[in-house]
C-alpha cells in the first residue's frame, strides 16, 4: 500500500462521520429546525451501534441499531420542540447532555471490550486494482452511503417537489401552512432523518473508526458537524467539501508532525478548524446567495392556528 | 458543555449520597476528572476505589463524582463530598490541586489526598506514580523488536510528565540501539479515540513499526493490530484490544496505595506525606510480556526487577540534552525535583519540544 493511498484511506475514515452527521443536520435546518443535539444523538448511536453488534454478532445490524437509536433521540427532540413548542436551542443542548449521560450508563458494561469491526467490501478484481482499487471499491458500506446521501439530499432538495416543500417550510412556515402543507409533519420527518444520520455517524465511530466503546468517544464531532452546516451555507456539496477538507488537514498535520516540521503542535491541532472555516467562508462569500440559502425560519417555532 | 454535565452529575450524585449515610463508617470520597468508563486514567482510579470496597467491606463507604472539570467546579464538588461527611477524599487529577487545598483549609478534620500535585498541607497528602520506570522497559523492548529502527510516540500535552516518559523511553531504546529514531506526534488531547487512531496511522505510514502512546484510549493499539505492527498498552492492560500487537502495558495500579491509606485513616496513623511510588511500591505494574521472543521477554522481566529493586534508575548519567549539553553527569542519578520539572529532550530525539 503506497503512502499516498494510505493517507487518502485515513482521510476518508476521518471525514465520513462528520459528513454523515452534517448532511442529516443540513436537512433538519433546511426545514427550519435547529437541533443542537447532534453530539448527543451521535454518542447514543455510538453506544447502541456497539451494543447491537455485540448482541447480534453482526456489525451491519449494529449500524441499524445506531440508526434507530439516533431516530429515537430525534423523536424526543421533535416531540418537545414541535409538539410542545419548547425552545429549540435549550432542548438541543439538553439532548446532548442527555445523550452523553445515557450513553455512559448504557455502555458501562462494554468498557474494555473490543468491538466488532464493520469491514470494507471486497469486489473481485476491482478491489485489487492498483492505486485506486481499495480507494474506490474497497470501502465500507457507510462510506458509500454517506456519499450517496450527499447526492440524494442535493437532488431531492433542489430538483424535486418534496425538496421544494422542505425548503418552503424552512423559509416561510406560515405561507407553507397556508398552502396546505403540514409544517409539523415535514419538520418531524426532517428531524427524524437528521437523527438517523447522526446515529449512523456515531455508529461509524464505534464500528469502523475505532471499534470500541469508551465514554465521550465522539469528542465534539457533533459540534464540528453543526458548524460545517453553517459554514457551508446549507449546501450539500459544500458540506462534503468541508468534511473532507477538515479530515484531510487533520491527517496531514499529523504527518507534518511525524516528519518533524517545526511548527508548534498546538497550532497544528487548530489547523483543521482554521483551514475549513477559511475555505468555506471564502467559497460562501457572496452575501446575497448566502442569504438566499439561509433558511429564514431557522429556529423559529411554528404553532398552527393560534 | 462538560461543565454543565459535571454540575448536573454532581448534584444528582450529591442527592443520592445524602440519603444513604451511616454514622460510624469511614466515608471515602473520590473526584474524577473523566468518566469512569474511559478505560484509562479515571477508570484505573475507580478500580482503586472498588479495591477499597472489596478490602474493607462494611467498614467503609465510598462515593465518587466523575467528569469534574479542573476549575471552580472542582472546588464545589470536593466541598460537597466534605460536607456529606467524607473523612478521606482523593482528588485524582493535577488540576484539582488548588481547589483541594482551599477545601482542605475549610475542613481541617477531613483528610485529603491529591494525585500528581506538589502542594501539601497538614491534612493534604500528595501521591503519584513513576510511570517513567515502565517507559524505560518498553523503550528497550521497542528497540529490540523494531525492524525499521523507528518508533512512533503519541503524546497528549507537552507537560513534564509526558516529556519524562518520552525521554525515558528513548534512553531505554538507545541502550539497545544508539541510532534508534523516535517520531513524536502530539494530539493535544488526553482522550480522543479517533484522533489517537489517526495519529497512529500517520506514524505507521511514515515508517514507524512500534507504537507507544501517552494518551488514554486503546485506539492506537487497535490500529497497530490491524496493520500488523506492535505497541504498548497505556494505563490498563489492553491485551483484549490487541491480542497480537500488545507487547506489554504500563498499568496504573492505585489499589495497593488506596487500601493502605484507608487502613492508615482507620487506624489513626494517617499523616500528610508525599508518595511518588513506582514498580517498587506496586503503583506501576507491567502487564504480562506477550508476543515476544522468549529471550526479549526474559530480559524485560529482568530489567523490571532491576528497577524495582533500586539497582538501576532510568535517569542515570551520562545523559545529554538535544544540543549536546550535559544534563546529568556520569554516574549521577537525576533528582526528583529535576524529574518533576523536566522540559527538555534527550539527545537523539529529532522532534522540537513545543513550549
Amino acid at each position: 500500500m503506497g503512502a499516498f493511498e494510505s493517507i487518502l484511506l485515513t482521510v476518508i475514515t476521518a471525514a465520513t462521520p462528520l459528513l454523515l452527521a452534517a448532511i442529516g443536520e443540513l436537512v433538519v435546518e433546511r426545514s427550519g429546525v435547529l437541533n443542537l443535539g447532534v453530539e448527543g444523538m451521535m454518542i447514543v448511536g455510538a453506544v447502541m451501534g456497539f451494543a447491537g453488534a455485540q448482541a447480534t454478532g453482526s456489525p451491519y445490524l449494529g449500524a441499524v441499531f445506531a440508526l434507530l437509536s439516533g431516530m429515537g433521540m430525534a423523536l424526543l427532540f421533535g416531540f418537545l420542540t414541535l409538539h410542545l413548542v419548547a425552545n429549540q436551542v435549550a432542548t438541543g443542548l439538553a439532548l446532548t447532555l442527555l445523550g452523553l449521560g445515557l450513553s455512559g450508563m448504557i455502555g458501562e458494561a462494554f468498557v474494555g471490550q473490543p468491538g466488532i469491526r464493520l469491514t470494507g467490501i471486497e469486489i473481485p478484481v476491482l478491489s485489487d486494482l492498483p492505486l485506486v482499487g481499495r480507494l474506490l471499491f474497497g470501502q465500507d458500506v457507510l462510506v458509500y452511503l454517506s456519499l450517496a446521501l450527499v447526492a440524494g439530499v442535493s437532488y431531492v432538495l433542489f430538483r424535486t417537489r418534496a425538496g421544494l416543500i422542505i425548503r418552503a417550510v424552512g423559509d416561510n412556515h406560515a405561507s407553507a401552512h397556508a398552502l396546505g402543507v403540514s409544517v409539523l409533519k415535514v419538520r418531524y420527518l426532517a428531524v427524524l432523518f437528521g437523527g438517523a444520520c447522526a446515529g449512523l455517524a456515531g455508529g461509524y465511530l464505534s464500528l469502523v473508526y475505532t471499534p470500541q466503546w469508551v465514554e465521550g468517544m465522539t469528542a465534539g464531532r457533533g459540534w464540528i458537524a453543526l458548524a460545517l452546516v453553517v459554514f457551508a451555507t446549507w449546501r450539500p456539496l459544500r458540506v462534503l467539501a468541508g468534511a473532507y477538507l477538515f479530515g484531510a488537514v487533520g491527517i496531514l498535520q499529523f504527518h507534518a508532525q511525524a516528519h518533524g516540521v517545526a511548527i508548534p503542535s498546538q497550532f497544528m491541532s487548530a489547523l483543521p478548524y482554521v483551514a475549513t472555516i477559511a475555505v468555506l467562508v471564502i467559497i460562501s462569500r457572496n452575501r446575497i446567495l448566502t442569504r438566499v440559502n439561509t433558511p429564514a425560519c431557522l429556529g423559529r417555532p411554528f404553532v398552527p392556528d393560534r | 458543555m462538560k461543565k454543565l454535565f459535571g454540575i448536573a452529575l454532581a448534584a444528582a450524585l450529591g442527592l443520592g449520597m445524602a440519603s444513604a449515610q451511616a454514622e460510624d463508617k469511614l466515608k471515602v470520597g473520590f473526584i474524577y476528572v473523566g468518566p469512569i468508563g474511559d478505560h484509562g486514567w479515571s477508570y484505573q482510579h475507580n478500580q482503586g476505589r472498588l479495591a477499597i470496597e472489596a478490602a474493607f467491606g462494611d467498614k467503609v463507604e465510598t462515593t465518587y463524582i466523575e467528569n469534574v472539570s479542573e476549575g471552580p467546579d472542582a472546588e464545589r464538588a470536593i466541598e460537597r463530598l466534605a460536607r456529606d461527611g467524607a473523612g478521606l477524599i482523593f482528588t485524582t487529577s493535577f488540576g484539582f490541586m488548588n481547589p483541594t487545598l482551599k477545601v482542605a483549609k475549610k475542613f481541617p478534620d477531613v483528610k485529603f489526598e491529591h494525585a500528581t500535585g506538589y502542594k501539601r498541607a497538614d491534612n493534604v497528602s500528595t501521591y503519584s506514580a513513576r510511570f517513567y520506570e515502565g517507559r524505560y522497559i518498553i523503550g528497550q523492548i521497542a528497540a529490540k523488536m523494531s525492524k525499521t529502527g523507528t518508533a512512533g510516540y503519541i503524546g497528549s500535552f507537552p507537560i513534564p510528565e509526558v516529556v519524562r516518559g518520552i525521554n525515558s523511553f528513548m534512553l531505554g531504546a538507545q541502550s539497545v540501539n544508539p541510532d534508534f529514531k523516535i517520531k513524536v506526534v502530539w494530539v493535544n488531547s488526553w482522550y480522543d479515540p479517533g484522533k489517537e487512531a489517526d495519529a497512529a496511522k500517520a506514524l505507521l505510514d511514515q515508517g514507524a513499526d512500534v507504537i507507544s502512546q501517552h494518551t488514554d484510549s486503546p485506539a492506537p493499539l487497535q490500529v497497530a493490530e490491524e496493520r500488523g505492527a506492535v505497541g504498548f498498552g497505556q494505563a490498563s492492560d489492553m491485551i483484549k484490544f490487541a491480542p497480537n500487537a500488545q507487547l506489554t502495558a504500563i498499568v496504573d495500579d492505585w489499589s495497593v496505595y488506596y487500601v493502605n491509606r484507608v487502613q492508615a485513616a482507620l487506624d489513626g496513623t494517617w499523616k500528610s506525606e508525599d508518595i511518588w511510588g513506582g514498580l517498587a511500591k506496586d503503583m506501576v505494574l507491567m502487564a504480562p510480556f506477550t508476543n515476544l521472543p522468549e529471550d526479549i521477554a526474559n530480559e524485560a522481566a529482568a530489567m523490571t526487577d532491576k528497577i524495582r529493586s533500586g539497582e538501576f534508575h532510568p535517569f542515570t548519567g551520562p545523559i545529554f540534552k538535544q544540543n549536546g549539553e550535559v544534563a546529568v553527569e556520569d554516574g549521577i542519578i537525576l533528582d526528583d525535583g529535576a524529574l518533576l520539572g523536566m522540559n527538555w529532550y534527550v539527545k537523539g530525539i529529532d522532534d522540537q519540544l513545543p513550549q
